[in-house]
């Protein structure tokens, strides 16, 4: 498991805790499709959620028992762990308008 | 893959075949699914697919040794659990063993967005790891098709579950997909077109209120398998496919006679009473004593010491046990000796293939020698025509099969003397018995008669049946110029028949009588007659006499008279009387 926290500012955190968000992204491998769906998160993450949120990538190739606990059946996918609800978003992310639906970022906006 | 040990049949040597372990259905697919390929499973709401896949699993685990993978897509594992429990199945005990691992797999379609391509790798994954984390050689998706339902993209999906099949494949696991029945194809989403080794049809029908279940193998890539429609049922103990053809006419038989119980009827099947493991029919109208007939034939073989299976459709076992001590008959120490048990079931329960499960577990748990079905025909009222003789038929199959001697009982209409039914159900007999009731002088009467009895010479005698509280008897009928006879008339008729004895008796001897007065009387006239034939005889003699007399008397007078008249001549009378004899020497 790779952890990858982009700017994180502790002072942000800890006045508004709810609103520190928490990513999974699935992968299998690093295949090109991966790559650029990291990609695509991390640069929605960084214009959107800039310090409040947190990247937890997993390989299933490395940790297969962890797609049952997400219910992970398509790759790439990313899941909301926090704020709730759970939310989940399917592919590559290249269809940034669908991925900010996703992950409820159109009201922030 | 070659080396799986499993004995493949001949017409199917080519391919390699993974038993199921379900009864009836390696039958059927000649000794189980194709191994190492997809089985498409397809059918409506509540047909059992979920049931079929969970026993193949769960069969592969227990009796072949090959772990399994459970992919749900629809229940959640607690609840597959809980279903399969109630089959018997201990999926708990099986998954802490690792020869089972059940994989839920749920996506809520709401909480899924979709932004750009992606594909099913996930899947593959979590199977993946599940067949490698046990070793197994079986997975059962069930049901895939929920797969259309959560996720939007229907193109993708495709795609992947055409290389998902592919997958299965390369990896050597046997699968079975189940998928819900379409319209106008066999499965919703046509799942049909990726798996194209094997697709079995199970169907649920309601026919006259009574549901019954069917399975079809639709398809077998490159083995011969049976195409019809095979009922089948889910039991206590998991599925159970009942193919009519697997069974042969090819059982032993034997040449041992049984004894009926009542020893009449002993002599009129040739002295000896049925051949066991015949199948005998017992055909009567309402009230005629067929189950009487019956429960002598279950005491005489618990008293030989056979175990003896007493299927009851219409009375209550303590009812049978009562209404027979009425006639002296004691069922009740029989069964506490644990020789004669009853099995009690209303025809409308259930199916009649459930029906006729209940009743192949009964014969196999108790090894019955003498069965009897009282009566056979409550159980039509619960199939169609032909579902009814095919069920016969297996049953009497089956119970030939292991030797075991059946006495069906049918009931007959009153005023039919037979019906379509049991016409068509007395080829599948050995032996038929009637039973039938006479109504005439104001009576009903019982009598029996036998119809056929295959490889016995056998009585072509009516005979009529008593009921007594000392049990049954069979009595001649009376048979004469007016007709068979029975009860109060076959008494009366005997009753005439004695007083005309009788009457002849007497008018006998009265004519003897009558004669021996005649010759009393001849013999007095005789005697008459003959003291006048001897009075008259005597009279005769004193005839005689008198004539000698007078002769005598006249010869004195002469001899008085010679002397008188001449003198001399008595001296020479004399002397000529000397010398007479000499002259005439």
């Amino acid at each position: 498991m790779k952890t990858k926290t982009a700017g994180r500012r502790s002072s942000g955190s800890h006045c508004r805790p709810a609103k520190l968000w928490q990513l999974r992204l699935y992968l299998v491998g690093q295949t090109p499709k991966s790559l650029m769906a990291f990609a695509n998160l991390k640069k929605i993450c960084e214009s959107h959620l800039k310090g409040h949120y947190r990247i937890t990538v997993i390989d299933l190739v490395k940790q297969p028992q962890l797609a049952k606990g997400d219910q992970i059946l398509a790759i790439p996918t990313v899941v909301r762990k926090l704020p709730k609800p759970v939310r989940t978003i399917l592919g590559n992310l290249s269809d940034t308008d669908h991925l900010l639906v996703g992950l409820d970022l159109r009201a922030v906006d | 893959m070659k080396n799986n040990g499993h004995k493949s049949t001949s017409p199917t040597a080519g391919l390699p075949k993974c038993p199921t372990g379900i009864q009836g259905l390696d039958e059927i697919t000649g000794g189980g699914l194709p191994r190492g390929r997809p089985t498409l499973v397809c059918g409506g709401t509540g047909c059992g697919k979920t049931l079929l896949a969970a026993e193949f699993l769960v069969r592969g685990a227990v009796q072949f040794g090959e772990p399994g993978v459970f992919m749900a897509f629809e229940e959640t594992e607690a609840e597959l659990k809980a279903n399969v429990a109630s089959l018997g199945f201990d999926l708990a005990g099986l998954i802490r063993r690792k020869k089972i691992a059940i994989d839920y797999v749920h996506i809520e379609r709401s909480e899924v967005q979709e932004s750009g391509e992606y594909d099913l790798e996930g899947l593959f994954v979590r199977l993946n790891h599940a067949i490698d984390s046990i070793g197994a050689r079986r997975v059962v998706l069930d049901t895939l098709e929920a797969l259309f339902a959560s996720l939007p993209n229907e193109a993708i999906l495709r795609a992947e579950l055409r290389r998902l099949f592919r997958w299965l494949k390369d990896k050597g696991v046997t699968a079975v997909i189940t998928a819900e029945r379409g319209r106008d194809q066999l499965t919703r989403h046509g799942l049909e077109e990726y798996v194209s080794d094997c697709v079995i049809l199970l169907d649920h029908r309601v026919n006259e209120q009574i549901a019954t279940r069917h399975l079809r193998v639709v398809k077998y890539r490159g083995a011969l398998h049976g195409t019809n429609e095979f009922p089948f049922l889910i039991g206590d103990e998991g599925i159970s496919v009942l193919p009519i053809t697997s069974l042969g006419l090819n059982h032993k038989i034997s040449a041992e006679r049984i004894a009926t119980g009542i020893p009449r009827l002993d002599a009129m099947l040739g002295g000896r009473g049925f051949f066991r493991g015949s199948s005998i029919l017992l055909t009567g109208t309402p009230g005629t004593g067929k189950t009487i007939v019956a429960a002598n034939f279950a005491q005489a073989a618990c008293r030989r010491g056979e175990r003896t299976l007493f299927f009851s459709f219409e009375e209550s076992p303590n009812q049978i046990i009562r209404n027979m001590h009425s006639i002296g008959l004691r069922l009740e120490p029989l069964v506490k000796r644990g020789l004669l048990r009853f099995h009690a079931a209303r025809p409308s329960l259930y199916g009649l293939e459930m029906h006729l499960a209940t009743m192949f577990k009964e014969i196999a748990a108790f090894q019955p020698h003498v069965v009897i079905v009282d009566p056979i025909t409550s159980l039509m009222d619960a199939g169609t025509a032909s579902e009814c003789r095919a069920m016969v038929t297996r049953l009497v199959d089956y119970l030939k099969a292991g030797q075991v001697t059946t006495l069906f009982t049918s009931l007959t209409q009153a005023g039919h003397a037979l019906q379509q039914s049991e016409a068509s159900m007395s080829s599948l007999m050995d032996s038929w018995l009637l039973l039938q009731d006479f109504e005439g002088n104001g009576e009903r009467n019982r009598v029996l008669y036998v119809l056929k009895a295959r490889g016995m010479a056998h009585s072509n005698q009516i005979r009529e049946f008593l009921i007594s509280d000392r049990g049954i008897d069979l009595v001649d009928a009376y048979i004469g110029p007016s007709g068979v006879l029975t009860g109060a008339a076959r008494v009366a008729q005997t009753a005439r028949e004695k007083a005309e004895a009788l009457a002849s008796q007497q008018e006998a001897a009265r004519r003897q009588r009558e004669l021996k007065r005649k010759r009393a009387a001849l013999e007095q006239q005789i005697t008459g007659l003959r003291s006048e034939h001897e009075a008259s005889a005597e009279e005769l003699r004193q005839i005689d006499e008198q004539v000698g007399r007078q002769t005598r008397l006249l010869t004195t007078e002469r001899t008085e008279l010679g002397r008188l008249r001449q003198a001399d001549i008595s001296v020479a009378a004399s002397t000529r009387g000397n010398s007479k004899p000499k002259s005439k020497r």
